[in-house]
């Protein structure tokens, strides 16, 4: 692109041209803010008003187009010109909407919506229209890890969706835990009996899919790249090791059960007649292979069972489980069905505390009612051996019986749960090996070459990394996507459910990294980061904060940034001290441009400033929707929203106090282990850089609440404006700050 | 009585949930309650009850066949219906507790001296005689039922209401002896022994 001509569009529509003055508004554009190009129009959104500014792109050579108008989250397709750089000023929903319209408001409104014109125009020339990622991977083949029904039906609907698929299973054969089930938990109408378990008919579909390529024996032992380019060794048990390239992968390594060997309470390990839930299936499948009913392992008959829920899991003292696993209850319905529909005269007892069936599975629970096995709301105490069987000892909660007993058990089933196949825990630390979580294994699955660690993120427990609500499949490794249990706990239905979804996420991450765009959260932009090589200082903390494990090392230790790896939410900007990370069109530049742009009026003027930065996921959003409610906040606020409070780098906070702002506040997400964070960690590095920020300001003789970093949801449209009110009192309190006209 | 009794446990071998399912009626829903507790919470009398509906199930499944015959808490039934209507596995909880209280009145294990048994057996006795309640006669049994004594002072506490009913012609003082029955009272008997001989053998409490 060749000379910056920056044109200013002013739109007079939706009450702007009632509430302002827009000449005067077209005079700041022109006169302070630069602009080259200046029009009003009196509904710049429609085709004539679009047609307008495209005309101007196209034969006035406009490069950096300024829209005066509403939101950014407005009329978004409207005002997209692809060979300019689009810059938003949103004087509806946050000037006229979001103050009063009254004769004495009009000049703070007007005052208002000048600062948000000089900005714009001020930000527009620090932007250039993103090139195309020069490092875009092609390859459009998915990888599947894991060869359970959740890999399986992954690699189904990856290759049904016209991708080439790889699979990869450790074991010799395709079926993973489900294969060993004698039955699963029924997923039709009308859910009242166990049903086959489908695994034969999954994995001869599989093997019929001209698309999938599986290996079986096999592991991925190296891991690198990026989406639409991965490249991934794997290897053989007997066989060499091939390197494969895939645009994508789908993580579902499922889950083993909880060693009940932990549990000697329950008699496991002391009496064969004790199984957990796997070594029950395996008894039924026994006894189904050889056409009989299920016996004893000592070969008797089974005339009762007993099954014992939550064993070793919602454990509150700390030794097991914390969590439910989920599933636990309608397999030890399905599995006392087992024996009610060989025998109905078989006692077979359900201790639970709290009877969870998710699903269909209240459909199921009757069923078992009507069928005869007893429920009984109890706690297990001890299980132990009397005489030829077994004696349960548990307290009976409904009757507050300490000493309930059921005697003469030949069978008791510890219901354990589900402990996730993950891999290493790359940001284990050491001194906490020894808590009663589950401890994952330490052979790593995926093997990547990724400097953060060699495998993907958790989050609690061992499950791996993910938004629970909003993005469940998405993982901290662009492009690499986690379905099943190793996820979260799940029974198979949801695993069919989560495998579908990660598979479409795996083709939306292979079509993006084609066209060199971003995926979730900021799917479909083009920009990336880039590094002033020379000013680096090497100090690593762009690669180990980044939240995705985007940016590696090079031989130098310098970045190294994988453009396809990157969610573009701009943590490492934000983290970096000599500021030499930016975005063509998001950068330090940008948004402290925008900060120096406002008109800082002195201190006798009674009228403070005070920025917002404000996270354009959550907190943007919800002061857009303050304003479509006509909720009317301070007009000295000057609102710039950023990708990321994890973005926020602190040079804006201090350029901000030192240009004469009277506080600044940011808005950023929940952060914790129930984040809402859509970068992840970004708040939580955002909240720990600012935690820092007190000392800075008792350096510079300013008060600590100069700085406010709070938490909101998009739902808080009612709560933001408030909250600026608040501010605006305390600052009005404090008094105004000593830095202006400096 | 107790003969039966003997003959019911050996018969289902301490399976309690078994028995009631096949003699009380309704029993036959014990095994789907699902233990929320809502006829508890529900039952205007629940905290009166020694066993509320909730635990009554759950006793039957836990084997507690004396405890739950012998229990005064069914018998506190006042059959207003809402633990019915709220119960969300629809059981007739209601149905349910006068099929277990009527079930331990034939096995002889029901508390002898629970007045609502009392009540039950004077009101049953007296319109089984003739097919039709003979009110005053009712009224005297029930108000003499624990002895003279306590039955003449009963009657003073309500001689108010008994002379007010006497002077709107609301009770008739020779009723006691001028009752008519219906009209086919040997009939009447007749029915009621062929209905007794039909219970008796289908929940076989007929040796």
């Amino acid at each position: 692109m060749a000379d910056m001509k920056v044109g200013a569009y002013l739109c007079q529509g939706c009450g702007l041209g009632e509430r302002l003055d827009i000449k005067g508004l077209a005079t700041v554009a022109q006169k302070e803010g630069k602009a080259q190009v200046v029009r009003e129009h009196e509904f710049l959104c429609n085709s004539q008003g679009v047609a307008m500014i495209q005309k101007d792109v196209a034969e006035e050579g406009v490069n950096r187009v300024v829209i005066g108008a509403c939101s950014r989250r407005a009329k978004v397709e409207a005002f997209q010109f692809p060979t300019a750089a689009v810059t938003r000023v949103n004087l509806r929903e946050q000037v006229i909407w979001s103050q009063p319209d009254t004769d004495e408001a009009r000049e703070l409104t007007q005052e208002m919506a000048a600062d948000y014109i000089r900005m714009g125009c001020a930000e527009a020339k620090k932007t250039a229209v993103p090139a195309i990622n020069p490092a875009a991977g092609h390859n459009k083949r998915i990888l599947v890890v894991g060869g359970g029904i959740t890999g399986m039906t992954a690699a189904l609907e990856a290759a049904r969706g016209g991708y080439d698929v790889l699979l990869v299973e450790k074991e010799a054969a395709l079926g993973g835990f489900a294969a060993k089930l004698h039955r699963r938990v029924p997923f039709t109408e009308p859910f009242a009996d166990p049903q086959d378990n489908g695994v034969a008919a999954l994995a001869a579909a599989v093997q019929g899919e001209s698309r999938i390529q599986v290996f079986l024996g096999a592991t991925t032992t190296r891991t690198s790249g990026a989406p639409g380019a991965f490249s991934v060794d794997i290897t053989t048990e007997s066989g060499p090791t091939v390197t494969e390239n895939v645009g994508a992968i789908v993580m579902a390594t499922g889950f083993r059960p909880y060693d009940a060997s932990r549990l000697p309470e329950f008699g496991f390990g002391s009496s064969p007649l004790v199984v957990d839930q796997a070594g029950l299936e395996a008894l039924a499948s026994d006894a189904a292979a050889k056409g009989q009913a299920i016996v004893r392992p000592d070969g008797k008959a089974v005339k009762s069972v007993v099954f014992v829920q939550c064993a070793g899991q919602r454990d509150e003292t700390g030794t097991h489980l914390k969590y439910c696993s989920g599933h636990c209850c309608n397999t030890s319905i399905k599995q006392a069905m087992y024996f009610k529909d060989q025998n109905p005269n078989v006692d077979t007892a359900i201790i639970y505390t709290d009877l969870r069936t998710p699903g269909n599975g209240e459909d199921f629970y009757r069923s078992a009612q009507r069928k005869g096995v007893t429920f009984t709301k109890g706690r297990v105490a001890k299980v132990e051996t009397a005489g030829d069987g077994l004696t349960v000892h548990f307290h009976d909660l409904i009757l507050n019986d300490q000493a309930a007993t059921i005697s003469s058990v030949d069978l008791v089933v510890l219901a354990t749960g589900q402990v996730p196949n993950s891999g290493v825990d790359i940001e284990a630390k050491p001194a906490e090996s020894k808590d009663g979580e589950a401890r994952v294994q330490s052979v790593s699955i995926l093997n990547l070459t990724y400097r953060q660690g060699p495998d993907v993120p958790q989050l609690k427990y061992g499950f791996t990394d993910s938004h629970f609500i909003c993005f469940p499949y998405e993982t901290r490794r662009t492009g690499i996507y986690t379905a099943g249990p190793v996820r979260r706990p799940m029974d198979i239905a949801q695993a069919v459910e989560d495998a579908t979804g990660a598979a479409l996420k795996a083709i939306q991450s292979v079509e993006s990294a084609a066209h060199g765009r971003a995926v979730h959260p900021r799917a479909g932009d083009l920009s990336y980061p880039s590094f002033r090589r020379e000013g680096c200082t090497q100090c690593k903390r762009c690669t180990v904060e980044c939240p995705f494990g985007a940016i590696d090392e090079d031989e130098q230790r310098y970045p190294q940034f994988n453009e396809g790896r990157c969610r573009r939410c701009g943590t490492c900007m934000g983290a970096c001290p000599v500021r030499v990370i930016s975005f063509e069109n998001y950068s330090i530049d940008t948004v402290g441009a925008q900060i120096k742009a406002v008109d800082v009026p002195d201190e006798f003027s009674e009228k403070p400033r005070i920025l917002l930065l404000a996270c354009e996921n959550d907190a943007y959003p919800a002061l857009d929707m303050a304003g479509m409610n006509r909720r009317v906040s301070s007009a000295f606020v000057r609102t710039i929203p950023v990708r990321c409070l994890g973005s926020v780098n602190m040079i804006w906070i201090t350029d901000a106090l030192n240009s004469g702002y009277d506080g600044v506040m940011l808005m950023g997400c929940k952060h914790g282990d129930d984040y809402q964070c859509h970068f992840v960690k970004g708040s939580e590095l955002a909240s720990y850089r600012m935690s820092k920020i007190d000392d800075t300001l008792k350096n510079l003789n300013l008060e600590v609440d100069r700085v406010r970093t709070l938490e909101v949801a998009i739902t808080d449209i009612e709560r933001v404006p408030a909250l600026i009110d608040e501010y605006a009192a305390k600052i009005n309190e404090i008094g105004m700050s000593p830095f202006k006209g400096f | 009585m107790g003969d039966l009794n003997t003959s019911m446990i050996e018969k289902y071998r301490n399976d309690f949930l078994k028995e009631v399912e096949a003699n009380v009626e309704e029993g036959q829903w014990v095994k789907m309650c699902m233990q929320c507790g809502v006829c508890s919470g529900s039952c205007p009398l629940g905290p009166s009850w020694e066993h509320p509906p909730q635990e009554i199930f759950m006793m039957i499944r836990a084997g507690r066949r004396d405890e739950v015959l012998k229990s005064e808490s069914m018998w506190m039934c006042t059959s207003c219906y809402n633990c019915i209507v709220r119960c969300p596995r629809e059981l007739p909880i209601t149905h349910i507790m006068h099929g277990l209280a009527n079930y331990a009145h034939r096995l002889g294990l029901a508390p002898k001296m629970n007045p609502t048994r009392r009540f039950a057996k004077i009101f049953w006795d007296n319109i089984a005689k003739s097919g039709r309640v003979n009110e005053l006669e009712l009224s005297m049994r029930l108000y003499f039922m624990d002895g003279f004594k306590s039955g003449v002072q009963k009657g003073l506490e309500m001689k108010d209401i008994g002379i007010g009913m006497l002077k709107t012609g609301r009770l008739n003082p020779f009723g006691l002896f001028a009752h008519k029955g219906c009209k086919d009272i040997k009939g009447i008997h007749k029915m009621l022994k062929k209905a007794y001989e039909i219970e008796d053998r289908k929940k076989g409490f007929v040796a």
